[in-house]
C-alpha cells in the first residue's frame, strides 16, 4: 500500500518537469546534490562560516555560558558549606546550653540541700534551748510549789490548835494556852 | 508551472547570489552559502541572548546551559574528562549541523546538509583533526590504534589490522554519508508526499482530488516531526561520533 503510493508519487513527480519544461535544459543537467560545479563555493563558504562560528563560540560565547554555569555551581557549593558550618555551631550551642542549664540545675540543688541542713540545726538548737528554758521555769515553779505547801501545812497545825483551843473552851469553859494544845498535840 | 515545483531534486539546486571568482576557482555565494551564514547568524544571536550570567537562569539561558551541559557530558562520558578541550570544536560542529539541519525544515529554505560535499567537509575536519592531534600527541604511539592489544600476534596482522585500517579510512564516508543521506532522503520524502497532495487536487479535480490528498496529506504530516527528531539525531550522532574518533587521539591503545 505505502509502497504503491511512493511509487506513483515517483512516477508523478518524476514525468512531471519533464512534460513541463522538456527541452529547456535536457541532459545536462546533474543530480544536484552531486554537483561538482559548486564543490569549491560550497567548502570555501562552509569553512569560512564554519570557523567564523568556531571562534565566536571558543572565544566568547561558550566562556560566557561556562564561566556562569561555574560560578552558580561555586555558589552553591559555598553555600552549603556555609549551611552546614552554621547547623555545627547551632548544635554547639545547643551542647553548651544544655550543659549550662544541668550545671546550674545541680547547683540549686546544692544550695536547697545546704539551706534545709542550716535550717534544720538551727531548729534543733533553738529547740534544745527552749526546752532548757522550760525545764528550769518548770523547777522554779516545782520548787515555790513546795514552799507554799509547807507554809501551808504550817498555817493548818496552827489552825488547828486554835481550832482546839476553842473547842476546849467552848466545851470547859476554861481557857488553856495555845502552847498546852501544841503540847498535847505533839 | 506548479509540476515544477513538484520536482523533488528541485529543492537541491544552488543558485548564484553573489559572483565570485578566486582564480579558477568559483567561490560564488550561493543560497547554500547563504543558509550557513544564516545559521551561524542565528545561533550566535541565540547565546548571546539566552546568555544573561544569571545566577537563576530564565528559559533562554537554562536552554543555552542545558546545551551546553549536554555537549560537555556527551563528550565526557566518550572521550573521557581531557577530552573536553576539544569542548568548542565538538560545541560548533553538532550546534551548527543542528541548526543547518533544522532551518532546512522551514518550507523553501535550502537545506546545506544535503550536499555531500558539505557533509564531507566536515567529516574531514574531523578526521584531519584527530589524525593530527592523534600525531602531534602521540607521534608513532597513534599507530597502536591499528595495534589491539590482547589479540594473538598472527591475527592481528592477517585480520585485525586490515580491518582496522579499513575501518578508520572508512569513517569519513560514512560519518558524511549517514548526515547527508538522511537529510536528503528525508527532504525527498516530504517534497514527495506534500506533492503528491497537490498533483492528486490538480489533476482529478477538487471532489475525488482532496479524498485522494487525504492519505499522502497524512503522510506528509506523519513525517514531518520524523523529520525534526531526524534533524536532532543526526546532528547527535554526528557530535557524537566526533567524540569518539577524538577518544581515540586521545587514548590509541584501546
Amino acid at each position: 500500500m505505502l509502497n504503491a503510493i511512493m511509487l506513483t508519487g515517483l512516477r508523478l513527480a518524476a514525468a512531471a518537469p519533464k512534460g513541463d519544461h522538456g527541452g529547456e535544459h535536457a541532459g545536462d543537467k546533474a543530480f544536484p546534490p552531486f554537483d561538482p560545479t559548486y564543490f569549491p563555493s560550497q567548502i570555501f563558504w562552509l569553512l569560512v562560516s564554519f570557523f567564523a562560528l568556531y571562534f565566536i563560540l571558543g572565544q566568547v560565547l561558550l566562556p560566557r555560558i561556562g564561566e556562569t554555569i561555574e560560578e552558580r555551581n561555586n555558589r552553591i557549593a559555598d553555600d552549603l558549606d556555609s549551611a552546614s558550618r552554621m547547623q555545627r555551631e547551632a548544635e554547639d550551642a545547643e551542647k553548651t546550653y544544655e550543659r549550662a542549664l544541668a550545671d546550674a540545675k545541680a547547683k540549686a540543688r546544692n544550695h536547697a540541700e545546704t539551706t534545709r541542713q542550716s535550717i534544720d540545726a538551727e531548729l534543733a538548737k533553738e529547740l534544745e534551748i527552749a526546752d532548757t528554758q522550760a525545764l528550769k521555769q518548770a523547777e522554779a515553779a516545782d520548787i515555790r510549789i513546795r514552799k507554799i505547801r509547807t507554809e501551808a501545812m504550817a498555817n493548818i497545825d496552827n489552825i488547828a490548835a486554835e481550832a482546839a483551843q476553842a473547842t476546849v473552851e467552848t466545851l470547859i469553859g476554861k481557857k488553856i494556852t495555845l502552847a498546852a494544845v501544841k503540847k498535847v498535840m505533839g | 508551472m506548479i509540476a515544477a515545483g513538484l520536482d523533488p531534486i528541485s529543492q537541491f539546486e544552488i543558485h548564484k547570489l553573489i559572483e565570485l571568482k578566486i582564480g579558477k576557482f568559483d567561490l560564488s555565494f550561493t543560497n547554500s552559502s547563504l543558509m550557513m551564514v544564516v545559521a551561524v547568524v542565528c545561533i550566535c544571536a541565540w547565546l548571546v541572548l539566552s546568555s544573561k550570567r544569571a545566577l537563576i537562569p530564565g528559559r533562554a539561558q537554562s536552554i543555552a546551559e542545558l546545551s551546553y551541559e549536554f555537549v560537555a557530558n556527551m563528550i565526557r562520558s566518550s572521550a573521557g574528562t581531557d577530552g573536553l578541550r576539544f569542548f568548542p570544536f565538538v560545541f560548533s560542529l553538532f550546534i551548527f549541523i543542528l541548526f543547518a539541519n533544522l532551518l532546512g525544515m522551514i518550507p523553501f529554505f535550502f537545506t546545506t546538509t544535503s550536499h555531500i560535499i558539505v557533509t564531507f567537509t566536515l567529516a574531514m575536519l574531523v578526521i584531519g583533526l584527530v589524525v593530527l592531534y592523534g600525531v602531534w600527541k602521540n607521534g608513532f604511539g597513534f599507530l597502536k590504534l591499528f595495534w589491539p592489544s590482547g589479540v594473538p600476534i598472527i591475527l592481528k596482522v592477517v585480520l585485525i589490522v586490515p580491518i582496522e585500517i579499513i575501518s578508520f579510512i572508512s569513517r569519513p564516508i560514512s560519518l558524511s554519508v549517514r548526515l547527508w543521506a538522511n537529510m536528503f532522503a528525508g527532504h525527498v520524502l516530504l517534497k514527495l508526499f506534500a506533492g503528491f497532495a497537490i498533483s492528486m487536487v490538480t489533476a482529478l479535480g477538487f471532489f475525488p482530488g482532496a479524498l485522494g490528498a487525504i492519505v499522502p496529506y497524512a503522510m506528509t504530516l506523519a513525517l514531518t516531526p520524523l523529520e525534526f527528531l531526524v534533524a536532532f539525531v543526526q546532528a547527535y550522532v554526528f557530535a557524537l561520533l566526533t567524540c569518539v574518533y577524538l577518544s581515540d587521539a586521545l587514548h590509541p591503545g584501546h
